[in-house]
């Protein structure tokens, strides 16, 4: 079973306390390095696709436009003049802006992330919990030039044949220390959110999952076990099956039902199937462990004899 | 619910049933907010969202001592944080934003940062002084500050003439527009990598200053040698007052982050570079809108106009409405409004 407790096993050292005004907290987790980079390059993907269809859009109406201009017979008119003028000046600002205000503008937005946090399920929000400001993602975006570009300079500095290699490996090293600088501290900073304040959490969009207590099985009363049976597992056991019940996996259910059979003495009814089995077991497992948590009694896990 | 419990109902199961609607009220609205502004809501709608918030954060504190459904805990964790992001982090309208920035932060973050922009004006002078100083003693020493590409030409060998027809020339008129806007980007993207190369304790950005200052400097001795330095004086100033203006603020900028870096003082480090980074990046906005001032004036403005005593009355106005702008303390309109 211990294939299924890893996730569920949340590493304590991803979560942070956020203490809300009336005083609960709501243990938000941190986004992981991997998340995050998976996030950053989706988003660079997509400002590079967006870069590479606006110079072709560019490009085929100055075309279109050369072509009008001939077909009218008035060859000047559109030549250099302001339409071309615009276009260019257009994309050089459309260039600009996308390089400096991607992530500023959609982390400004009500979803306080990019296209590439909201895929990966991450969002922006200020280490005290505060409300996210302008300036501190102005700061925070603006830190990506010597976190991701100053890097990359150096990196295509190689081609050049006139600058020593000595000193572009000691650029490259000495930039890399900003670009993995979120691998050094303990709540996954980058450069950027240490100079604005801000941190990057993970938050997902969970649906309201079933009851799963009041599936038609798990009330089936087919299904009777004795305490001994039930005191078997804790807290943790009850939510590996949980999650295994949810995923809804027939291959590693017949596992855990053989497994639980064994381990409580349960000789199975002929034409039992193993997700009601599990299904009614769970019931029962946390209607005894629920119960003598109302009486101040949490029952971690199997080895807690409390 | 198709089947009525056999044995007595789980008590948490109950806890569920009978808060889920508003659970998912809560979750509609949410979702609401994300895409439409707040004024779309209904009042009823408004004033039931901190209700909602309160009400599915007191179900998590209850469900987290009563209940053992997983799904169901990170299902309500998750809904309160993003209704607590909504409910305590909402914002100013873009509006009242831009005016409070301009009416107040930008000129604040300037003056609050005065001793880095004095230091980073005297690196660039430093800069632009070495320069001259050098080319004093040996013209060649222009083209360790000048390359060749960047010259175009006007390097110790060019004529007089060759110099002044730069000066006067209003190049390609049907390319203004588009000279203009790169210069604009190409200097502000400068002036962001400055600024977030201060994060080096500030030390990258000071030797860009100094690089600067001598590439000014080395233009200005050449100019100079020939008898032009009045009318380069004018041909830079009309833009360059602005733009070496600044440039010096990103510089502050960086300097600022650099410095509260190395030495934080009564805060922690992490609370004093929020605070300095946030501070920095008011000024840097100022900054990237004064390079599109300084990109129109050197791309249109100096192109358009050839009178020398014209670009000079540009620049001299352009640093009074500046430093005007910037350091003359205005008396705080919001204390006044307050009771």
């Amino acid at each position: 079973m211990t294939d299924y407790s890893r996730h569920l096993d949340q590493p304590t050292d991803a979560q942070r306390p956020l203490i809300t005004p009336e005083g609960v907290d709501l243990r938000i987790q941190l986004g992981s390095a991997s998340e995050r980079a998976t996030a950053f390059l989706i988003d660079a993907a997509m400002i590079i696709g967006i870069m590479i269809g606006l110079t072709v859009l560019c490009v085929l109406a100055m075309v279109a436009m050369t072509y009008a201009a001939r077909a009218v017979g008035v060859q000047h008119a559109f030549d250099g003049d302001w339409a071309s003028q615009l276009l260019v000046a257009l994309w050089l600002l459309g260039f600009f802006l996308l390089r400096n205000g991607w992530f500023f503008g959609f982390e400004l937005g009500p979803r306080a992330a990019t296209p590439g946090k909201r895929i990966v399920g991450l969002q922006v929000a200020m280490r005290n919990g505060g409300r996210l400001s302008a300036d501190a993602l102005i700061a925070r975006n603006t830190m990506r030039e010597i976190e991701v570009f100053l890097p990359l300079t150096f990196l295509l500095m190689n081609a050049h044949t006139n600058v020593d290699g000595w000193i572009v490996l000691l650029g490259l090293l000495w930039s890399g220390i900003f670009a993995l600088f979120p691998l050094f501290n303990r709540d996954r900073l980058r450069v950027g959110d240490l100079v604005a304040g801000t941190f990057v959490v993970q938050a997902p969009r969970r649906r309201l999952a079933v009851e799963l207590t009041e599936r038609r099985s798990a009330l089936s009363p087919t299904f009777a076990f004795s305490p001994d049976q039930l005191d078997v597992y804790g807290v943790k056991e009850l939510q590996v099956l949980e999650d295994v019940l949810r995923r809804n996996a027939l291959a590693a259910q017949r596992v855990v039902a053989d497994r639980i059979r064994g381990k409580i003495g349960w000789t199975p009814r002929p034409g039992e199937s193993d997700g009601d089995f599990l299904d009614a077991y769970y019931a029962a497992l946390r209607t005894r462990l629920e119960s003598r948590l109302l009486l101040g009694k949490r029952r971690r896990d199997k080895h807690d004899k409390a | 619910m198709t089947s009525t419990p056999v044995a007595a109902e789980l008590k948490s199961a109950r806890f569920r049933r009978e808060r889920e609607a508003d659970w998912r009220r809560l979750e509609g609205l949410l979702k609401r907010l994300e895409t439409q502004p707040v004024s779309k809501l209904s009042d009823e709608d408004l004033i039931a969202l901190p209700v909602l918030y309160r009400a599915t954060l007191s179900a998590l504190s209850v469900a987290r001592e009563t209940t053992l459904d997983k799904a169901l805990l990170d299902y309500l964790e998750g809904l309160c944080t993003r209704a607590y992001f909504v409910v305590y982090g909402a914002r100013p309208r873009l509006g009242h934003r831009l005016a409070r920035f301009f009416a107040t932060d930008w000129p604040a973050a300037a003056r609050a940062l005065w001793r880095e922009t004095a230091v980073a004006g005297l690196l660039f002078a430093l800069g632009a002084g070495i320069a001259v100083w050098l080319y004093g003693r040996d013209p060649d020493w222009f083209y360790a500050f000048m390359p060749g590409g960047m010259a175009q030409g006007r390097d110790p060998s060019a004529t007089t003439e060759a110099l002044r027809k730069v000066l006067y020339d209003g190049g390609a008129h049907n390319l203004l527009a588009i000279f203009a806007t790169f210069l604009f980007t190409h200097n502000a993207q400068i002036a962001i990598f400055a600024f977030a190369l201060g994060f080096a304790f500030g030390a990258p950005t000071a030797l860009l200053l100094v690089t600067n200052g001598c590439g000014l400097g080395a233009m200005m001795a050449l100019y100079a040698a020939h008898g032009l330095g009045f009318q380069l004086g004018g041909w830079l100033a009309i833009h360059g007052v602005t733009e070496i203006f600044a440039t010096c603020l990103a510089g502050a900028a960086g300097f600022h982050i650099g410095w509260t870096l190395a030495f934080p003082g009564a805060k922690t480090r992490p609370e004093a570079m929020a605070a300095a980074g946030r501070r920095a990046a008011t000024l840097m906005a100022g900054v990237v809108l004064m390079l599109a001032v300084a990109g129109a004036l050197e791309g249109l403005g100096r192109q358009l106009i050839t009178n020398d005593l014209a670009r000079y009355g540009i620049a001299l106005s352009s640093a009074g409405v500046w430093g005007y702008y910037l350091y003359v303390p205005r008396r705080p309109r919001t204390a006044k409004a307050r009771p």
